[in-house]
């Protein structure tokens, strides 16, 4: 398992949610965080995958977490995630993003800005697990911020 | 040297090659046919900082990694 600070966590398989979570909510609900909110992300059954594969490029996955807890910190907030690596059935979890904050508003945006930048921003590679094999989701995938300058 | 490593799905073995900047590196790998089709959409980093200028020059040690498409979650 990787970690920065241990708010990030990189863990092969699914998601054990409860447990990650809980872990959460317990080790910082005496931190006197009004609001505290998770996001979970869950593998859907559809398009005949049996699941879905991932890759991760940690060293940069680690520096682009760090400027979010910059940021959240600036916010007196604190954000924290969990992501599969490899593969994750239908039905199970494979990403858990949470923000945590005094205040209300903060938290609320917070959480939808640090998801949506994950999405376009975070060094990971999907795959649909199709008859046990991976292909990778190039039409769901969305080119990093100055990709092509190799071209 | 310097070593140019390709990330996720290209799926390829990484380089070293003695080079100075990366529009050299542009030239070596277009002539790729594998690696023709990343080049539009891969993102670059140097020593794991991504980098947008195609001018940066290189120096010896230096590590280049090819990011293509992400999608997370």
């Amino acid at each position: 398992m990787a970690d920065v600070n241990n708010d990030l966590q990189l863990i092969q398989g699914d998601l054990k949610v409860e447990s990650i979570t809980n872990a959460w909510y317990e080790k910082y609900k005496y931190s006197n965080y009004g609001a505290i909110i998770t996001f979970v992300g869950v593998v859907r059954d559809e398009n005949y995958i049996d699941g879905l594969s991932f890759d991760i490029y940690e060293p940069i996955l680690k520096k682009w977490f760090s400027k979010w807890q910059e940021k959240a910190k600036s916010n007196n907030a604190i954000v924290l995630m969990a992501h599969s690596i490899g593969d994750v059935l239908n039905h199970k979890s494979s990403y858990i993003a949470a923000v945590c904050s005094p205040k209300r508003r903060v938290a609320l945006d917070l959480i939808d800005e640090f998801v949506e930048d994950f999405k376009a921003n975070a060094p990971i590679w999907k795959y649909d697990i199709v008859s046990k094999k991976r292909q990778y989701a190039l039409n769901r995938s969305t080119k990093i911020q100055g990709a092509g300058i190799l071209s | 040297m310097i070593t140019v490593e390709f990330l996720g799905p290209i799926n390829k073995k990484s380089l070293e090659l003695e080079i100075t900047n990366l529009n050299l590196l542009g030239d070596i790998l277009k002539e790729d046919e594998n690696l023709h089709k990343w080049l539009d959409n891969s993102a670059v980093a140097i020593n794991d900082v991504l980098v947008k200028d195609k001018n940066h020059i290189l120096k010896h040690g230096d590590k280049i990694s090819l990011l293509p498409p992400v999608c997370g979650g």
